[in-house]
């Protein structure tokens, strides 16, 4: 059972075991537009929460990719180099690094859907 | 009267204020605080006229000295041919601001594609910026490249052999930036290969700068250093000057994964020292890491080949203090000065400025040491159009005497040093004068 | 214009065996030996081949999609568009100049010395300030040397914790991104609705880790900071220095100087107030200036008059460093100093007025049809926040791509940030009543067809060389290279 998580920086964690898959909510897709390219980490890289490990690029924005979590890069989304513009059709599913999680205690600092789904409204 | 740039006429003044319901121009001004207003006019000459005006710059211009040049040490004089000037100064060219807006702005943005096209081509690496200011903040602009490419390593190793001028530069923005600067021994006028291998291995480096030819005008041989930096995942930076590499192994055959200098070489005047032009060139893989504009195409509405600038989330303006650089214009210009440069030149055009250029070089070098007076500093190495020569006497006296006779021999590098260049302007019968120079100085 | 034959590429002209240079005989026989062949080029750069005529006429059509000051009207806010005068181009293309090598000695020299010392000279006056460098390349380029200028200060009181730099919030982002090149941080004020510094709002920022505090005057919105005496204050007491960004000069000639305001240190972009062609770009100039007892830091060379008249070149210990390997885009140096040579006093001191003139002018001109957030005398621009009437939905960028279609450049859109519709005007001293007439029918031509026919405005431009470009398109698959574009058409 996986268990979704959010950051004010409008990114979420969608996490199983000690397994996080990391990418931007949907509002954050809306709101940038057009995905013309994603700037990813390596794999290997660690990644800490509340730092940058990458940046998303619309045609006259961009936006720094804020880490929810603390952790190790396992994997990073490739499909998004060829296609970045997967993004924007489907952010939950197209996320943008897996990291195995090497300090949980940084996911209390998240946000539930309910509290997410709040800020944005405000 | 007004000054003929401002078209206003009294009566014209008095009606937009009347518009404006203001009393007078002072009235405009009327919250500027009474203890910060000027109190009395500029300390300035008064109006001249354009006459005077032409009159007081030749006789500026008088002032320097018209010389037979053989100095180079990164600037060159090489031919500018006239059809450059007639068309930068077209002034839908030179009275446009940045093209931010491309359905009027298609000759700048095509030039500037064309100027890409071109060093890219050059340097033979896959992509190009619109340009930089000069080859000296190029270069510095390329190591915050590097060290921002390498994410957390900020160690850059730089040849002994890069060009002082540029090396100060780098320094400069080096030390504001927080990057560790290293130098790369250099072994009879090259880089020393084992030093950098060393260097390497001590780990943290995210780039290595090298020069193409060297400050010395020496080809230095790079048979696998693209790979030893690439091993230690340091990115290889040439900067390498552009006329010569008409001849020489461009920067990507090298493996660069940039390529950076000044492109005064391709015909700029010299000027007394601007403008030229700082080109950057990379591969695909960094091209996000790449500073400045860089210009696309793409199509407009009607489907038609259409020229933007893209790629700007990079840039400045959107990444504020992410950005790679804060640079925001480029030499605009310059660029088209390079593009209508190297389309005049053509592959053979270049190739042969540059094998002119190496002839004379080796001629002169070759008469001066005839002399008996001056030898060459690095015999064994290869070189192109620049060469650095060791003299019995004091090269100021040299440098005096060659300008009192109208000809200016070189650029010092120290007392008993000098670098001197050709270009397909000198010709033998200047060498002649060269050489009378140097012979008749005191023993 | 743009037809398909005009609109090709200097490549697609290119044809085996075609030349267009001609080269001299240099008299030198000698037979050298090659260079090793590991050190020579394998491939043979793809650079056009074209004759003489074909090379100016490509490069005539190219010029004729473009559209600069002598084209029209160019009410570009914040860039002062000026018309360029055509004596400075003579001047700075004199041989005397052109054919100067940098590295030419001093006394031979003295000329180009002389002209770049009477520019600094001249600016020190017109700023306020003790001493100028021209070296800096551009505007950003200014704005980093002076931020340098600021750290060096700071390090040579054994003070380096101060690493912050503050900036209205209606700052543009180069400020930020020169801060962080020169290993600053900016922090944000939050400014008054007219966009004017608060000097309430700043006090609770300064503090023992503030470098300088960045501002221009007047501001983005073209008012005049009043509250400067009061800030600059503030800001002193707290140790650190106030930076002047010069990019809204032009109004203060003849008015106020910077160094008058209680500014430290101040770049001028002299493509703005002096006059100098914009080029597409560039070659622009940033030359800094500062007050007395910061002489020092200022970057290497330094030109210096002695006390026999000559002058010369120095490095000093004390300079921040280099920024340039010469004395900066000296051509264009020449031009500014034409330029103030030719206003002379007299003409400098009349420039400001009239450029504010010119502002209000439009700006009362067009208030009842654009939404004039900020009422009240501006100074050399003023924004507005797109047309009074909403209810139309044509946006500042449809306005300004209709402008096109009438043949005028584009005012600045979409900043400052302050508001949603901004358009930012600029109309400078050398635009006559009747062009300003002119521009403010058309902007109520448009404002009429935006209510009467918004489609069509939003379609905008119609009758420009190109129409809109596909932005998207360009950024998703990005093709920079003549070598890209055959590729994609093989692919």
């Amino acid at each position: 059972m996986s268990k979704l998580y959010y950051s004010a920086t409008h990114e979420y964690a969608n996490v199983e075991g000690n397994i996080a898959f990391v990418g931007i909510t949907d509002y954050a897709q809306h709101q940038l537009g057009n995905v013309v390219y994603v700037d990813m980490p390596e794999e290997g890289d660690e990644v800490t929460a509340g730092e940058e490990f990458g940046a998303v690029e619309s045609v006259k924005a961009a936006s720094d990719l804020i880490s929810p979590v603390t952790g190790i890069v396992l994997e990073v989304n490739e499909a998004l180099e060829e296609n970045p513009r997967l993004v924007n059709e489907d952010p939950m599913a197209n996320w943008i690094i897996k990291v195995e999680i090497t300090d949980p205690a940084s996911l209390e600092q998240l946000m539930d859907k309910e509290a997410y789904d709040k800020m944005i409204a405000e | 009267m007004p000054h003929h740039y401002f078209p206003h006429t009294p009566e014209d003044v008095a009606e937009m204020l009347r518009r404006c319901g203001v009393g007078s121009l002072a009235d405009l001004y009327a919250d500027v605080p009474e203890e910060l207003r000027m109190t009395k006019d500029y300390c300035l000459p008064e109006p001249k006229s354009e006459p005077e005006i032409r009159e007081y710059f030749k006789h500026l211009a008088s002032a320097n000295k018209q010389l037979t040049c053989f100095a180079g040490a990164g600037y060159y004089n090489h031919y500018t041919p006239a059809v450059i000037s007639h068309i930068t100064g077209r002034s839908e060219f030179l009275t446009a601001y940045t093209p931010y807006q491309p359905e009027i702005s298609q000759g700048t943005l095509q030039y500037i594609f064309e100027y890409q096209s071109m060093m890219a081509e050059l340097t033979g690496m896959d992509v190009s910026n619109a340009s930089m200011y000069d080859g000296a903040t190029a270069t510095a602009e390329a190591v915050m490249m590097a060290v921002a490419a390498a994410r957390k390593r900020n160690r850059v190793l730089v040849s002994a052999t890069l060009n002082p001028a540029v090396r100060k530069v780098v320094d400069t923005y080096a030390r504001y930036h927080g990057v560790r600067i290293d130098t790369i021994p250099a072994c009879e006028g090259v880089t020393s290969l084992s030093d950098l291998e060393k260097m390497l291995a001590d780990g943290d480096v995210a780039g290595v700068v090298l020069a193409e030819p060297n400050f010395y005008g020496i080809v230095e041989d790079w048979t696998d250093v693209a790979e030893m930096c690439h091993k230690a995942k340091a990115l290889l930076i040439v900067n390498a000057i552009p006329s010569d590499l008409a001849m020489l192994r461009s920067p990507g055959e090298w493996g660069a994964d940039i390529a950076v200098g000044d492109a005064q070489s391709l015909g700029m005047p010299l000027s007394s020292g601007g403008p030229y032009l700082g080109y950057i060139c990379t591969t695909k893989a960094l091209i996000r890491k790449l500073p400045g504009r860089i210009v696309g195409a793409t199509t407009d509405a009607d489907g038609r080949r259409t020229f933007v600038l893209t790629l700007q989330a990079r840039e400045q303006h959107i990444r504020r203090d992410k950005a790679t650089s804060n640079i925001c214009s480029n030499q605009g210009l310059m660029a088209l000065h390079t593009a209508i440069y190297l389309s005049v030149l053509g592959p053979e055009g270049l190739r042969e400025v540059c094998g002119k250029s190496y002839a004379g070089a080796h001629e002169l070098a070759s008469r001066l040491e005839a002399t008996g007076r001056m030898k060459l500093a690095y015999p064994a190495q290869p070189f192109c159009n620049e060469f650095l020569m060791h003299t019995d006497f004091p090269v100021d006296e040299l440098i005096a005497q060659g300008v009192a006779m109208g000809l200016l021999p070189g650029v010092k590098v120290a007392d008993d040093a000098i670098l001197i260049a050709v270009t397909e302007l000198n010709t033998s019968a200047q060498m002649d004068t060269f050489v009378e120079l140097v012979n008749r100085l005191p023993k | 214009m743009n037809s398909t034959y005009y609109g090709r590429l200097i490549f697609e002209l290119s044809k085996e065996g075609r030349r267009g240079c001609s080269l001299p005989d240099t008299g030198v026989k000698g037979d050298y030996a090659p260079l090793p062949d590991n050190l020579l080029r394998t491939k043979t750069p793809a650079l056009p081949r074209v004759d003489e005529p074909t090379l100016v006429r490509h490069y005539h059509n190219m010029s004729a999609n473009n559209f600069g000051v002598d084209s029209g009207f160019y009410p570009l806010g914040s860039c002062t568009m000026k018309y360029n005068p055509k004596i400075n181009e003579e001047v700075a293309a004199l041989e005397g100049f052109t054919a100067v090598h940098p590295l030419q000695p001093d006394y031979a020299s003295q000329g180009s010395l002389e002209a770049y010392y009477t520019l600094c000279r001249a600016l020190a006056e017109i700023g306020g300030m003790s001493e100028f460098t021209l070296n800096p390349f551009a505007g950003a380029h200014g704005e980093l040397t002076g931020l340098m200028v600021i750290r060096a200060y700071h390090q040579s009181r054994g003070d380096d914790k101060r690493r912050v730099v503050i900036v209205p919030d209606s700052a543009h982002g180069t400020n930020p991104a020169s801060a962080a090149v020169a290993g600053l941080k900016v922090v944000e004020v939050k400014s008054r609705p007219d966009g004017t510094l608060d000097v309430e709002a700043l006090r609770p920022l300064l503090n023992d880790e503030v470098a300088a505090v960045m501002m221009t005057n007047p501001n983005t919105l073209g008012i005049f900071e009043t509250d400067i005496p009061e800030i600059a204050k503030a800001v002193h007491e707290a140790g650190a220095l106030m930076y002047y960004d010069g990019a809204n000069l032009n109004p203060l000639l003849g008015v106020a100087r910077p160094g008058d305001m209680g500014f430290d240190v101040m770049h001028i972009n002299l493509h703005k107030t002096f006059s100098t062609p914009h080029g597409g770009g560039g070659p622009g100039s940033g030359p800094v200036g500062v007050r007395k007892g910061l002489e020092q830091f200022l970057p290497n060379p330094r030109v210096v008059r002695n006390a026999d008249g000559t002058f010369s070149l120095t490095d000093t210990d004390t300079a921040l460093g280099s920024v340039s390997a010469t004395l900066g885009n000296f051509a264009v140096q020449l031009k500014a100093l034409a330029y103030i040579l030719t206003l002379g006093a007299s003409g400098l001191m009349e420039a400001g007025s009239l450029a504010t003139l010119n502002a209000n002018y439009i700006k009362e001109s067009l208030k009842d049809k654009y939404l004039l957030p900020i009422e009240g005398v501006c100074k050399h621009e003023f924004v507005f926040d797109g047309l009074a009437d909403k209810s139309t939905g044509v946006t500042t960028l449809n306005i300004a791509k209709r402008l096109l279609d009438y043949g005028y450049h584009a005012p600045t859109i979409y900043f400052p940030l302050l508001f949603h519709e901004s358009l930012m005007i600029e109309p400078t001293e050398t635009e006559s009543k009747e062009t300003l007439d002119q521009f403010i029918d058309t902007m109520c031509t448009i404002a009429d067809e935006a209510a009467s026919d918004p489609d069509m405005v939003k379609a905008a431009p119609h009758t420009t060389p190109v129409r809109r470009p596909d932005d998207t398109q360009a950024a998703l698959t990005p093709k920079v290279t003549y070598s890209d574009l055959i590729a994609d058409a093989d692919a």
